[in-house]
């Protein structure tokens, strides 16, 4: 098994994340993480899915996903190829004690302070998965007292556009 | 500015413009509104007694007419009672669609009287569904309904438009192009891959040409018998496929499968070749997988990428649809000078036609005198032809009217292939009859099955559809029987529905205004089968009365391989034989 994220971009319409989850859980596929935003297109949203699973049954989700009616267009994103983020937010004991020491982290992690209270610091953090699970690492002896993580995005590097082609006849349409 | 109409008129002036002829369904509270208009619509709406009714027959209407099949239904348990065929037309590539009332927009997630979510219901069951809350939205989505339904593989589409969008005031605006940016249905098969195919069945000592349901969808009969005769590759047409091709061919050699004939089950298993066109590797078919057809490389044509390589990995794949695929097929074969096609199967048809002589279709005659079902089916068959249309049920009547039924001709056979819908057979008959009215429709029915939709009948009776349903009523659920009978010990838990007793099926088809007609001797089954073709002024119901332990084979049980297939319960073929 193997870690792929997926870039779906689909028509913004209703119901559209439950028919892409339903599909998922039907074929027996475990999404990891899920986010979905909206684009530069107006009525296009894009979903990225972070899934582990093999060579075969991802091509099999990837085609069935393919025919939901809503899906424009998948795009599998290759670690090496794209900047791929999380956004950690973490509520960490610091008494004046330790307090010190969490700033260092946080300094060290490149992450920011967004909110301080007497006993705990609450820290806003972005990065990959492996980076935000380092930082967790050494949080952890502090004493974690809430965190909340959202889903993955990404994006190709380079200067074009997983919506360039497939977006041409949408623009038509609604122009 | 156009005129104002309600959102109701503009749903019907909509299915008129979609061109629908007739609908099955039922009114209720939330569908209300569009019960009005359609009562002075151009458009046959035909009332039905139960809701799945109204959906087995919009999938008899589309099976044997090519067009889309419409139900209609109201909230709640009028259109959950739609799940079962709106399922149904997915795993058999039905073209429906189904449309829905909703309870008002302000009411929808309340619980309110009679509101269930049936677009959520439906998202693992549909090619595609809507909810409507928008009026202006309603010709667009009928539009799209149709197409999305219509092209491709072909499916259902549920439309589930809310109470107050069919009563509000709107405009009627027919959209003249559709546009699904994300539903692109390639149908053009890619010439590489065809040129690809092309070289291995030249090069191919042991080719089958495995056909599929997709075969009759895309209406390519024509072009596989071409392509079968230009080659002189021997064909197997799968259940959902029967009718494609000729039985009385003499490269047919039946159905593959679970209770395929022997011929047909080892062409695949000893072949080198597959040319699968529209079929997609059921277990049914395949039996045990990774032991099915071992040595064959495999050419794989389906409208439906999806398809290809999901259960068998394919060497060449062709995205396509099938009428396509098998003429560009031809052309590359034959190229450019159309020379005749030259592959030595000399040796491979003498494996195949000694399997065919040694094991050819046949049953016991019950040694108390009562009537073999095969017998009966086989009768029909003959008497009523290869014009008529055959709708059948789930079980043993359905494998044994797969196999004792001679097809001739795509479209006439009609029946349950994947998810199984025991209770198909009487409403897609009627369907199947309206739709071709000048045809003879046959459901050939069991008697548990004929239980779970028999109120159609009434439906039938009213509106002028004389269908004709032949009950193979061995008094039990035969094929779960046969299985207890062969897994299970003996042990009948719960399999006896002693229906030679309780219905008296005449008494009931009497009073349901059909004709009842009872047999329960050979020597009578020719005559009554006779009298049941002669009465056209109302449906026909024939209870024949058969033994009650007959079993169907051969058989594949579930789960093993293809080559463990036996001819009868014990015996095994004998593949090695030499020549």
């Amino acid at each position: 098994m193997s870690r792929h994220t997926l870039s779906v971009l689909v028509e913004d319409q209703p119901g559209v994340l439950a028919r892409i989850a339903s599909l998922f859980s039907r074929r027996s596929f475990n999404i990891e993480s899920l986010a979905v935003g909206p684009t530069e297109h107006s009525g296009v949203s894009r979903i990225t899915i972070v899934v582990n699973v093999d060579e075969l049954p991802l091509e099999q989700v990837t085609k069935q996903l393919n025919k939901l009616v809503n899906v424009i267009k998948i795009v599998e994103l290759d670690p090496v190829q794209s900047v791929q983020r999380e956004l950690m937010l973490v509520k960490v004991r610091a008494d004046l004690e330790t307090r010190s020491h969490v700033l260092e982290t946080v300094a060290l992690f490149r992450a920011k302070v967004v909110d301080v209270a007497p006993e705990a610091v609450t820290i806003e953090a972005t990065g990959n998965a492996d980076k935000l699970e380092a930082l967790l690492r050494v949080l952890e002896p502090f004493g974690i007292r809430e965190l909340v993580q959202s889903g993955m995005v990404g994006i190709g590097r380079g200067p074009r556009s997983i919506t360039d082609r497939s977006m041409r006849s949408l623009d038509r349409s609604t122009a | 500015m156009s005129e104002q109409i309600t959102g109701a008129e503009s749903l019907v002036q909509s299915l008129e413009r979609a061109g629908v002829e007739v609908m099955f369904g039922i009114p209720g509270g939330a569908i209300l509104p569009a019960y009005d208009p359609l009562f002075d619509s151009s458009i046959r709406h035909i009332l039905v007694r139960h809701e799945q009714g109204a959906g087995h027959a919009a999938e008899g209407y589309a099976a044997a007419t090519g067009r889309v099949g419409v139900c209609m239904a109201t909230s709640g348990p009028g259109a959950t009672n739609l799940v079962t065929p709106i399922a149904n037309a997915y795993m058999d590539s039905i073209p429906i669609v189904a449309i829905t009332g909703q309870v008002p927009s302000a009411s929808i997630g309340t619980d309110a009287f009679q509101e269930a979510d049936i677009r959520g219901i439906t998202m693992p069951i549909t090619k595609h569904n809507f909810l409507v809350t928008d009026p202006a939205e309603i010709p667009r989505r009928i539009a799209e309904a149709f197409h999305i339904a219509s092209t491709g593989r072909p499916g259902p589409v549920l439309v589930d438009i809310a109470k107050d969008a069919l009563q509000a005031r709107t405009t009627f605006d027919w959209p003249e192009t559709i546009d699904l940016p994300g539903y692109r249905p390639v149908t053009r098969p890619h010439s590489k891959q065809v040129r690809e195919a092309a070289r291995l069945i030249l090069e191919s000592k042991r080719p089958v040409l495995y056909v599929g349901g997709g075969v009759l969808r895309a209406r390519a009969s024509a072009e596989l018998r071409m392509l079968a005769e230009l080659t002189g590759i021997p064909v197997v047409t799968t259940l959902m496929a029967r009718g494609a091709f000729p039985d009385s061919h003499p490269q047919h050699l039946g159905m593959p499968g679970m209770h395929g004939s022997v011929a047909a089950v080892g062409a695949l298993q000893q072949s080198d070749l597959l040319i699968t066109l529209g079929a997609r590797f059921d277990d049914r078919v395949t039996g045990k997988l990774s032991s099915f057809a071992p040595d064959a490389k495999v050419i794989h044509a389906d409208v439906d990428p999806a398809e290809i390589s999901k259960n068998r990995t394919a060497d060449v794949p062709i995205v396509g649809d099938c009428r396509e695929v098998i003429a560009d097929l031809i052309v590359a074969l034959q190229g450019d000078a159309h020379q005749a096609v030259e592959i030595d199967l000399g040796a491979w048809w003498a494996t195949l036609n000694r399997l065919r002589e040694t094991y050819p279709l046949g049953y016991d005659t019950p040694a108390d005198g009562e009537l073999a079902p095969q017998y009966v089916i086989e009768r029909l068959g003959a008497i009523a032809g290869p014009d008529a249309i055959y709708t059948a049920g789930v079980g043993q009547h359905q494998m044994w009217a797969a196999q004792f039924v001679k097809y001739e001709k795509p479209d006439s056979w009609l029946n349950s292939g994947g998810l199984g819908t025991m209770g198909y057979a009487v409403p897609a008959a009627m369907g199947a009859k309206v739709g071709r009215p000048d045809t003879t429709v046959w459901a050939i029915d069991g008697d548990g099955c004929f239980q779970m939709t028999n109120q159609e009948l009434a439906t039938c009776a009213l509106n002028d559809i004389p269908i004709k349903v032949a009950i193979i009523n061995n008094g039990s659920l035969g094929m779960v029987r046969q299985w207890q009978t062969l897994f299970y010990e003996s042990r009948y838990s719960n399999t006896t529905l002693h229906s030679k007793r309780i219905p008296d099926f005449a008494k009931l088809a009497e009073a349901y205004g059909c004709a009842g007609l009872r047999c329960e001797t050979a020597d009578d089954v020719d005559a009554t089968i006779k009298e049941a073709m002669e009465i056209n002024d109302r449906p026909v119901v024939v209870d024949f009365a058969v033994h009650q332990d007959a079993m169907v084979w051969p058989m594949v049980a579930a789960g093993t391989s293809n080559d463990e297939i036996m001819v009868a319960r014990n015996l095994a073929p004998d593949w090695d034989r030499e020549e």
